[in-house]
């Protein structure tokens, strides 16, 4: 049974480097991945010819600390998009959760139950969407998209002002910044303990959507929910739980910001489901479901992150149209999915 | 199947009535406007400034904040019936805004024909905005939401480009007088958007055009057998839900004539997606009501004004409003619409709203 079990496991992500590359290059379904690993190479490559300074600790130290939290929403949502669905509502999960946490944790709480109450706000709002989901048939899209209002609803109820995080809270401890490689003057590896979590979701995430019994169900819904449920899959238990898991990292992701900024505000987070979303998309995951991996999100949201420097570095092109350009990218990799899909289709 | 046929044998036409699927919202209505009267009973008092001939008072403060949201909403329930969803309306609204204002304040005259140009201007663009959700969503065939959630915020950062990220303002009286004008003593707004929805109404119901939209959100591939083309119809319904947003995008920039490029049409998705479903259209699409969204919009402004009449705190209203989407998809889904049924078979002779949203479907599996 194991034997059966683990095989396909190791045909979709393949165990070793070399083996990697070597399965991933026929394979029509990684070719967004591949094209996302081209983007961010062609992406350093540019950056350090065009504007100098890419390929140095400081740099790459900084855009994992600044996209910890990015890439844990685009690793949550990675379960839900594989299994077919959407979930529009992490952006103003984030907004609710770190609210919270700060008003909390300014009222002289605990810090660690501040925490467990800023994760377990996530949980409830993917739980929420994933009932009405599954249990009452609504699409993922309208229901994630409810929720989404009303967690900033809520939010815009608790406070419409900036709320700032004590300076001494030790909250702000996760964002402590540790010299692993004391390079010359500012040009230091570091990183926080911000990044060592989001290494850790990676992790676990990878070996749950890859290695478990869970993540191949996901992705079998994610192929055909009514062979998944025919097969004897539960099908009701894993598509609640990919909402769940989520929500859940939704709540983890604002813990990993608001420890970083110190503030949080009721218009936090607006527009990064886009974010999440375009990370997962230009990481290979197909929007339609069944297929993607999680390293492929991690890489999608390092591209988008790399993207937010070279418009920084470069000064020319105005900081409001980040959001056009990641739109423009999202429909740009939507559309080679398209394409891609219809190929093999052909085939 | 049982109880449809007994339905039928003892429909009157009070039940009939009854059983459309915006009398709930009717009823929600005039629950709002009571309570209004409970707390000033000269709340519905409507006065004629003899001067002018202009009417005043809160009903027609409710019909001019309403023309805004009724616009979205008739475009909203065109492209919900071909089982799509706009979310790109409150952006769309946003960058038309921004659009008229920019050409209005380089333009600086202040004449007749600068406001006309500038109102083409932003229908132009638009409309443009509509068929690029179009194109993507027929001929590409993207999902609907990831096509305009994709708009939704590029054209929320388009409105920003336009402006330069600036909250822009312009004079224009003749811009203004489109939203704080009256015509016969009623606000232009709300007359030029009910031109609109009568339009909309005779295009869609005077022709096979909404017979069309109805089969594709029913059955897109028995619609495609049955000799339709959805590409062509998809497109135009998305670009007519991009210009009606251009409209209402005039309307709430031309009464304060600035665009808050960040707060313009916030949200505005919301409230057309609420209006819908209220009027009794299905997220599932398929079968529509204009008239449903008309009073879904007319609700909406009813409810808004009513927040901050009671001197609610006005931020509560978004989360109000997502939960009342959330039971109305509750009220919709099979398992509670069953849990229903089961009752009313029993003695109990439950009229439960469940029933209103659903029937339209179920009238166009029988028919």
């Amino acid at each position: 049974m194991s034997i059966l079990i683990d095989r396909p496991t190791s045909v979709s992500e393949g165990g070793s480097r070399p083996s990697l590359v070597s399965r991933l290059k026929p394979n029509v379904e990684s070719l967004p991945t591949l094209a996302a690993v081209v983007i961010f190479v062609a992406m350093v490559v540019y950056g350090e010819v065009a504007y100098g300074r890419i390929v140095q600790f400081s740099t790459i130290s900084n855009l994992l600390i600044n996209n910890a939290y990015l890439i844990i929403l685009a690793v949550g949502l990675t379960f839900v998009i594989v299994t077919g669905g959407v979930d529009l509502s992490v952006g103003a999960v984030i907004a609710i959760s770190s609210l919270v946490g700060v008003m909390l944790a300014n009222q002289g709480w605990n810090p660690i139950a501040v925490i467990i109450a800023m994760i377990l706000i996530g949980s409830v709002f993917g739980t929420a969407s994933g009932v009405l989901i599954q249990y009452f048939n609504v699409q993922p899209f309208i229901a994630t998209l409810a929720m989404m209002f009303l967690a900033r609803g809520l939010a815009s109820m608790l406070s419409t002002t900036p709320e700032r995080l004590a300076d001494d809270s030790p909250i702000r401890l996760f964002s402590t910044e540790w010299k692993v490689i004391d390079g010359p003057k500012i040009n230091d590896l570091v990183t926080t303990p911000n990044v060592v979590i989001a290494a850790l979701v990676v992790l676990v995430a990878f070996l749950v959507l890859h290695r478990t019994r869970l993540g191949r169900t996901v992705y079998a819904i994610g192929g055909s929910e009514s062979s998944a449920l025919l097969m004897g899959l539960p099908v009701v238990r894993t598509k609640l739980a990919v909402y769940v898991i989520s929500g859940t990292l939704a709540g983890l992701a604002a813990v990993v910001y608001t420890s970083k900024l110190g503030i949080a505000q009721n218009i936090t987070g607006v527009g990064w489901e886009l974010d999440a979303i375009a990370a997962v998309i230009i990481g290979g995951t197909l929007l339609t479901g069944g297929a993607g991996f999680v390293l492929g999100s991690v890489v999608g949201a390092l591209v988008l992150g790399l993207m937010n420097v070279l418009i920084t570095r470069d000064g020319g092109i105005p900081p409001e149209a980040t959001t056009i350009i990641t739109g423009a990218i999202l429909l740009v990799f939507v559309l080679l999915q398209r394409l891609v899909v219809s190929r093999k289709r052909k085939t | 199947m049982s109880r449809d046929s007994s339905r039928a044998s003892s429909e009157s036409i009070v039940t009939r009535v009854i059983h459309r699927p915006y009398v709930w919202a009717i009823v929600a209505l005039l629950l709002l406007l009571v309570i209004n009267l409970g707390k000033d009973p000269a709340y519905l008092g409507i006065s004629v400034n003899a001067a002018t001939g202009n009417l005043s008072g809160n009903v027609i403060d409710i019909l001019r904040a309403s023309a805004p949201i009724m616009m979205i909403a008739v475009g909203m329930t065109l492209v919900i019936a071909t089982r799509g969803i706009d979310l790109s309306v409150g952006s769309v609204m946003a960058v038309s805004g921004a659009v008229s204002m920019e050409f209005m304040s380089t333009a600086g005259g202040g004449t007749v024909g600068e406001a006309l140009s500038a109102a083409a201007l932003a229908l132009a663009i638009s409309a443009a905005l509509g068929a690029v959700n179009g194109v993507l969503v027929s001929v590409v065939g993207l999902q609907p939401f990831i096509t305009t959630l994709i708009t939704m915020l590029a054209g929320r950062g388009l409105a920003k480009v336009i402006t330069a990220g600036q909250n822009t303002s312009a004079s224009n009286e003749s811009f203004r007088w489109i939203a704080n004008g009256t015509v016969f003593g009623f606000p232009v707004v709300f007359v030029i958007a009910g031109i609109v929805v009568a339009i909309v109404a005779v295009l869609v119901r005077r022709t096979a055009l909404g017979l069309m939209i109805e089969s594709i959100g029913i059955n897109p591939r028995a619609a495609r057998m049955a000799g339709i083309r959805p590409v062509g119809i998809l497109i135009a319904v998305y670009v007519v839900g991009g210009v009606l947003a251009g409209i209402a995008g005039i309307f709430s920039t031309a009464s304060v004539m600035t665009v808050e490029v960040a707060k313009t049409g916030m949200a505005a998705e919301m409230d057309a997606i609420l209006a819908v479903v209220i009027g009794g259209t299905s997220l599932a699409g398929g079968k529509f009501s204009l008239t449903g969204s008309v009073i879904g919009a007319l609700l909406i402004a009813t409810l808004d004004k009513t927040i901050v009449f009671l001197s609610i705190p006005s931020s509560a209203t978004p989360a109000f409003k997502a939960a009342v989407i959330v039971i109305i998809c509750l009220l919709q889904s099979q398992r509670i619409r069953a849990l229903f049924a089961r009752r009313r078979s029993g003695p109990s002779s439950l009229t439960p709203p469940p029933r209103s949203p659903a029937q339209p479907r179920k009238e166009s599996v029988s028919a």
